[in-house]
């Protein structure tokens, strides 16, 4: 080993050749054979006849597509925004010095390191009507407490963004908090000296200047909505009804217990754009900002 | 009550803010330990006090039967050995994984920051763009290559896709560790005539134990923790405890026991969590490294 090791030349561009082919193949070569499967009718096994755009037209015109997508956007604006908002306050609080905020921080963000599955069976059984909050309101005497959000099709997607708010809340703060901890003790000095009340200092001047921060914090939420499977699964199967079906559970759907191989890859490559369109505007400053 | 307001008050009510604060954070942390104190305490009844009262009463009574049911007889399907089998094949799925995900990623994350090239930028590029793939696009195609060599649903199969679906993430912030480096260590080990994997082997590798431990965390929990990639390639026979734990809970036959559930939820957790607490510092630094990409 140490020998062979030895009479190699320094060619780190052989170890980046062999592994950027795995990545090719895998990561693009599999989108470029999931989005041939997508122009053909394949059902069960692969059928190499191209069609043409037939499964985006069935995919569009597909009820429960058309939900799935609607809900992703309802989902995804309400978890961004709440985490967002949740996240940051609790990371300008645990910055004002105060007291015992190292455990405050480990209960803030221990949820990130429990799976979505266990996250999403944990709210289950705590918004279940019947047994969970609900039940414990009527007990200690508010006979009129209703929660039943987890059991009406109207109201069930909210409980899936209080869910994952819980589960990245943490991850919102402890990047932020980095951020806040990043910035120049003089600038705090300017801010008291010049009297601006701490809001508007946080508003006008130390939030817009965090805002690579932020941006990089709503591209890692973005791709938690777009990838969003495992806490659906877990926690509502995509019921009442339709009312919580995502994209992702509809492509794996119709890949494996539909097999719809077609359609899932139309599925599974609109859900690609949306992610590609969704991150190229931070990718493009991102590669600006490099070169 | 808002931030705002909190601050606002500071200038004239400082006393009545700061209470304000801690208020809201209190709440804060009763809202995110919750759930946890729900699953803890329900899994230490027996069914006749889950029977009885609701979930978020208090045990009366509390014992570990729940605990050992769910470890060693509680069903998935037609199979009744608990949950143990999961804890088994989740180890020996996620050790594997971990430890040669981590060091192709340190490897390639080295050999990226090392070659002086205007392709290595657009290649890191294609690296990172494949972070935000979602997997949907890449399942199928796969499960092909994957069956078309006999890896399909097996317990090689189900390592070997952790590796490769984790290779952007471990490279990524590799690659960002290794760019902050002295380059006079590479150059001096050059010099002296040592090839590329020598120089990473016993001069890299060694220098890197911080950012090894932070990515190896980020691995285990996210492996530990997958579901679909489990469901999908690693067939009923090493089924990992995700997998596992929703058959328990989704189990239709006989009775809900929701004790037993949660207990079983608990034992699938203790792993990630106990990790977390034991690391909270690199925790925290591996996500804020990987937060700020580029």
């Amino acid at each position: 080993m140490s020998t062979w090791l030895n009479r190699q030349a320094f060619r780190p561009d052989v170890t980046v050749a062999v592994f950027f082919a795995v990545v090719a193949l895998f990561f693009y070569g599999s989108i470029l054979w999931t989005f041939y499967m997508s122009l053909t009718r394949s059902t069960l096994i692969p059928n190499y006849q191209i069609v043409g755009l037939d499964q985006y037209v069935k995919l569009f015109t597909n009820q429960r597509w058309l939900v799935s997508c609607l809900n992703m956007v309802v989902f995804g604006v309400l978890y961004i925004l709440g985490t967002l908002a949740f996240g940051i306050l609790l990371a300008v609080l645990a910055d004002r010095n105060i007291k015992a905020e190292s455990l405050f921080r480990t209960i803030f963000l221990y949820p990130l390191a429990v799976s979505l599955i266990i996250t999403g069976l944990s709210w289950r059984w705590l918004l279940d009507p019947t047994t969970g909050l609900q039940a414990l309101m009527r007990d200690i005497g508010w006979e009129s407490f209703t929660f039943d959000w987890l059991t009406r099709s109207d109201r069930a997607i909210y409980t899936l963004v209080i869910a994952s708010i819980w589960h990245s809340a943490g991850l919102v703060m402890v990047i932020v908090l980095a951020g806040l901890r990043g910035i120049d003790n003089d600038l705090w000095k300017a801010i008291r000296m010049e009297g601006i009340p701490l809001w508007r200092a946080y508003c006008q001047v130390i939030f817009p200047g965090m805002r690579p921060v932020i941006a990089s914090c709503v591209v890692l939420l973005m791709s938690e909505v777009i990838r969003g499977y495992d806490l659906i699964i877990a926690m509502t199967k995509g019921g009442p009804g339709i009312s919580t079906e995502m994209p992702a559970k509809f492509a794996v759907d119709f890949y494996f217990a539909r097999v719809n191989l077609g359609l899932a890859s139309a599925a599974s490559i609109m859900m690609l754009v949306l992610s590609l369109i969704m991150l190229a505007p931070y990718f493009y400053s991102e590669f600006r900002r490099r070169t | 009550m808002t931030a705002a307001t909190v601050r606002r008050g500071t200038a004239f009510a400082p006393r009545a803010a700061r209470i304000g604060l801690y208020v809201f954070l209190v709440v804060s942390a009763v809202f995110f330990i919750l759930p946890l104190l729900l699953v803890i305490m329900n899994s230490l009844k027996p069914m006749e006090e889950i029977r009885q009262g609701n979930l978020l009463a208090l045990p009366v009574n509390p014992n570990l039967e729940a605990w050992a049911t769910a470890w060693a007889s509680a069903c998935t399907g037609l199979d009744c050995a608990g949950i143990r089998p999961g804890l088994w094949n989740s180890i020996k799925i996620t050790i594997p994984s971990v430890v040669i995900s981590t060091l192709a990623g340190a490897l390639n994350g080295y050999a990226l920051a090392q070659w002086k090239s205007r392709h290595a930028n657009m290649i890191m590029l294609l690296i990172t763009v494949g972070l935000f793939i979602p997997y949907q696009a890449m399942l199928y195609p796969t499960v092909k290559i994957l069956s078309t060599v006999g890896m399909f649903r097996t317990y090689a199969g189900i390592v070997f896709v952790h590796i490769i679906y984790g290779l952007p993430y471990t490279t990524l912030l590799f690659r960002n560790f290794y760019v902050g480096i002295p380059d006079e260590i590479s150059r001096a080990a050059r010099m002296e005539g040592a090839s590329f994997l020598r120089t990473f082997w016993s001069i890299i590798l060694p220098i890197s134990t911080n950012i090894l431990v932070v990515v190896a965390i980020l691995q285990f929990t996210g492996i530990w923790n997958d579901y679909l990639l489990g469901l999908i390639f690693a067939g009923n026979d090493n089924l990992p405890m995700t997998v596992q734990l929703t058959n328990i809970v989704g189990n239709s036959r006989g009775v809900a026991n929701p004790n037993v559930n949660m207990a079983a939820a608990l034992i699938t957790a203790i792993p990630t969590l106990v990790v977390y607490f034991l690391s909270g510092r690199y925790f925290v630094r591996g996500i804020a490294a990987g937060a700020v990409k580029g």
